[in-house]
């Protein structure tokens, strides 16, 4: 076992380093937990009133895409947690994937594991480490939430269930993780691998939900995330269907232990291919350099968006037809109709598409902090690029990219809801519908331009003020909040497009918060020291 | 003191804090145009900092700097066309390959010199179609050095550039600086590797704690310092225990041993010829006997504090 050896130093130094942010994610996703399951569980206090629920969403293929089937129609905890099992358990696995690599490829990357490697420290401790921190993070992470729900009022059996079924997601993705810090090179395209598994496994457990009894329902089977949802918490709580992702994750560790003496320190399997010997005609300022750095991801997001925007725009017409029982009618006839309900989905989900692209926007706008504190900036700005201009160059392609992001998934969504209605006018209201989520997302790529002009090393403030806005918005209106403070989320000014009145006074207000906090991060910049690292 | 088109970089009284630290201390340094420039001191002394306020990118508490008869703050960006700067920890982007890092940085520049470059690559052995994750630490110090010495620049700055070289890439290194002498360029080049400084530098400046130690030729500087003599005399080393400048003197029979201040030199060796000398080796000081003086107190310091610390 000698290849183990200085495994326990570095979990030690992996607790040492991330005991925040460990402590804070776990805290993000028992108080998630929780926090839903407290606020729905009054909400549905007589089996009819839960088994009609139920019924509602098993009956929208939409929703059974997005979060999964409910089998037992008169339970509680299954309804309450309809929204996190399958969802959740994806940002478990996220979760996952940032620890794993950030303790392997990424260290290896960095060459810090060079320097570690060269101590007593065997072969295989660095990923050895790695998993041990990311399991026992994962099974706190599921105890804690199983303790949260039981303290919430749900049935404690389900609750333990619900906790292990998130925790074993999170488990399966160490796995994947580990083979893919092995497989590439540099840790941005080891997490990119596996959150493209993530994705593609979503999607296959998606497929298996809606398919129907006669269909491909097994392909949810082939899915770590159908297996969390196959545990059915508070529907029969199936224990043995826990065993699966712990055998996945004892199989895919042993592969990327076998693949970890396969390959030399700091190289990936895939070989690194010879670029061009001279820079192209673009390579010649920050702004080309900033785009060579990013365009990969924005090609990645608007792909992404793409297929979101096409998936919504599809389904949407479905929405009203799959609502036959008498009281999901009177719903509609209140929203207004038919028409009043799509509007309403299109509205919520192109809503949802404007959180998600601020992540976009924000990653971006951050880049500049990761150049800055990895000295990759330093050089640059000792030749002629001035500072504006190269802090600019990043800050312009997050608010061209999320434009260009938002525009390819309102084309998307627009086209195929029209392609349903054979109505040629809503391609346009949707695309519109699409686009007013821009000054919004703006705001938030704003705050984390300040917060890099200003104060560097709280740089993570475009996150905390992204997730603060996130919890104000599906949390506010639970907890009945007072609009004011509702309205401090960027978010609650967007106009509900499609459908709603459409004003441009709070979007303006949108643009020029936003372009006041950039300028306010492109002064700070300009005045302060550089690198702060 | 030398008029002001003749200094490339003159800084005096530069003071730098950062929180509590003070990393420049009343650092004072000249560089005059067409020299190549040592800037010497041990790791933390100061000397990255002091590079980053020439290249305006910290802001001096206190204290003036011009850098090519300019405001290294205010003028940065004209300021940095007309020179290049190799940082003494070359970072790349993983994905950028080395020749397109090259190319970018001499076209941010005033330009590049695409024969000089080609030169370059051969001598220094680099494959430009790498990407930057796949150089090694030597490789990636190759790439800012080929980026900076193919530029058309006036002034180069390198902070420790050959950190990570092995010795027959160092030798290339020597040789290109020598070139760039030639040439009439200026260099600071900051390093604590003494032997080179001392085959490459007109003038040397040495940092201590973020202030200037000691500035002049290498010749000057040994002056202030002792040569170490051996002899073989034809009789008693009479006297040479009384007589001033002498250090660490041994005697065993007719051989004596010592070290002697290089401004008492006449008089030691007047009086070593009036006993007789029958064998003589003198060896001038070297820069690296200049530097462990200055730093001996340093180390004293470092020893009894690591000392107390063990004790405690």
């Amino acid at each position: 076992m000698s290849a183990l050896v200085g495994t326990g130093s570095l979990v030690r130094l992996a607790l040492r380093r991330d005991r925040l942010m460990l402590s804070v994610w776990i805290l993000i996703f028992v108080v998630t937990a929780a926090g839903s399951a407290g606020a729905t569980v009054g909400l549905y206090d007589t089996v009819e009133s839960r088994i009609q629920a139920s019924a509602a969403i098993n009956k929208t293929p939409s929703l059974v895409a997005l979060y999964g089937l409910i089998y037992d129609e008169s339970s509680l905890g299954a309804l309450s947690m309809i929204k996190l099992g399958a969802f959740g358990g994806a940002l478990v696995a996220v979760f996952s994937i940032l620890l794993v690599i950030r303790h392997t490829r990424a260290e290896e990357e960095a060459g810090r594991l060079e320097l570690v490697g060269s101590t007593v420290v065997g072969r295989h401790a660095p990923l050895a480490a790695a998993l041990a921190v990311t399991i026992a993070a994962n099974v706190l992470l599921g105890v804690l939430t199983a303790l949260g729900l039981i303290g919430s009022g749900l049935p404690v059996s389900g609750s333990v269930a619900f906790g292990l079924a998130w925790a074993s997601i999170g488990v399966a993705f160490a796995g994947v993780a580990a083979i893919a810090a092995q497989v590439t090179s540099s840790a941005r395209a080891a997490i990119g691998m596996a959150m493209a598994f993530l994705g593609v496994v979503y999607v296959l457990r998606a497929i298996g939900d809606t398919a129907g009894d006669s269909g491909p329902t097994w392909l949810r089977w082939l899915s770590p995330i159908g297996w969390g949802q196959q545990v059915r918490p508070f529907q029969g709580d199936r224990w043995w269907v826990l065993l699966i992702p712990v055998a996945f994750f004892v199989t895919t560790t042993a592969v990327a232990f076998v693949l970890v003496a396969q390959r030399d320190h700091a190289a990936g399997l895939l070989p690194d291919r010879p670029g061009p010997a001279e820079a192209g005609r673009s390579l010649s300022g920050p702004l080309g350099l900033a785009w060579r750095l990013q365009r990969g991801q924005l090609f990645g997001w608007m792909a992404g968006f793409v297929v979101l925007g096409l998936v919504f725009g599809n389904i949407a017409t479905n929405v009203g037809s799959f609502m036959e029982s008498p009281a999901a009618r009177e719903l509609i006839q209140k929203l207004g109709g038919v028409q009043g309900l799509t509007d309403a989905f299109m509205s919520t989900e192109l809503g949802m598409m404007g959180v998600i692209l601020s992540v976009y926007g924000i990653q971006v706008v951050l880049r500049l902090r990761s150049e800055e504190s990895e000295l990759r900036a330093e050089p640059v700005l000792a030749t002629g690029v001035g500072r504006i201009s190269w802090a600019w160059s990043h800050i312009v392609i997050a608010l061209l990219g999320t434009t260009a992001i938002i525009a390819a998934a309102g084309l998307a969504a627009g086209l195929s809801y029209a392609a349903q209605t054979g109505n040629a006018n809503d391609f346009g209201r949707v695309f519109v519908a699409a686009i007013v989520r821009l000054p919004a997302v703006w705001v938030l790529t704003g705050i984390a331009a300040a917060a890099f002009g200003l104060a560097p090393r709280a740089a993570v403030a475009g996150w905390a003020a992204l997730v603060a806005f996130l919890l104000l918005g599906e949390f506010g209106p639970l907890f009945e909040l007072p609009q004011s403070v509702m309205n401090l989320s960027p978010y609650a000014h967007v106009p509900r497009l499609p459908g709603g009145d459409f004003t441009a006074v709070p979007l303006v207000w949108l643009v020029l918060l936003a372009a006041a906090l950039t300028t306010a991060g492109l002064v700070g910049f300009r005045r302060r020291d550089v690198p702060i690292t | 003191m030398n008029a002001p088109t003749d200094t490339a970089i003159s800084v005096s009284g530069l003071v730098k804090t950062f929180g509590n630290t003070r990393a420049l201390d009343g650092l004072d340094l000249t560089v005059n145009t067409g020299e190549v420039h040592g800037f010497l001191g041990p790791n933390g002394s100061g000397k990255t900092t002091t590079i980053r306020v020439l290249l305006g990118l910290l802001r001096s508490d206190s204290g003036a700097a011009r850098l090519l008869g300019g405001d290294p703050w205010r003028d940065a960006t004209t300021l940095h066309r007309r020179l290049a700067y190799v940082p003494g920890d070359v970072t790349l982007w993983p994905n950028l390959t080395g020749g397109e890092v090259i190319d970018m940085l001499g076209r941010m520049r005033a330009g590049l010199n695409k024969q000089r470059r080609n030169e370059l690559l051969e001598r220094f052995d680099l494959d430009p179609k790498k990407k930057g994750r796949a150089y090694s630490k030597g490789n990636k110090q190759k790439v800012g050095l080929v980026a900076a010495l193919a530029s058309d620049v006036e002034l180069l700055i390198l902070d420790e550039p050959t950190s990570g070289l092995d010795p027959l890439m160092e030798e290339v290194f020597q040789q290109c600086i020598n070139e760039e002498r030639r040439r009439g360029r200026t260099v600071l080049l900051s390093s604590h590797v003494l032997a080179e400084v001392e085959a490459l530098c007109d003038r040397v400046t040495i940092i201590r704690l973020g202030r200037t130690a000691e500035t002049g030729t290498l010749s000057e500087m040994r002056h202030l310092t002792r040569t170490s003599i051996a002899a073989d005399l034809a009789g008693e080393p009479n006297g040479l225990g009384t007589l001033a400048g002498i250090h660490n003197l041994e005697v065993e029979g007719t051989r004596v041993r010592f070290e002697a201040d290089t401004n008492q030199l006449d008089a030691v060796l007047r009086q070593l010829t009036s006993i007789g000398v029958r064998s003589l080796l003198s060896q001038p000081p070297t820069l690296e006997e200049l530097f462990l003086r200055h730093y001996q107190d340093d180390l004293r310091n470092g020893q009894k504090q690591v000392g107390a610390a063990v004790s405690s």
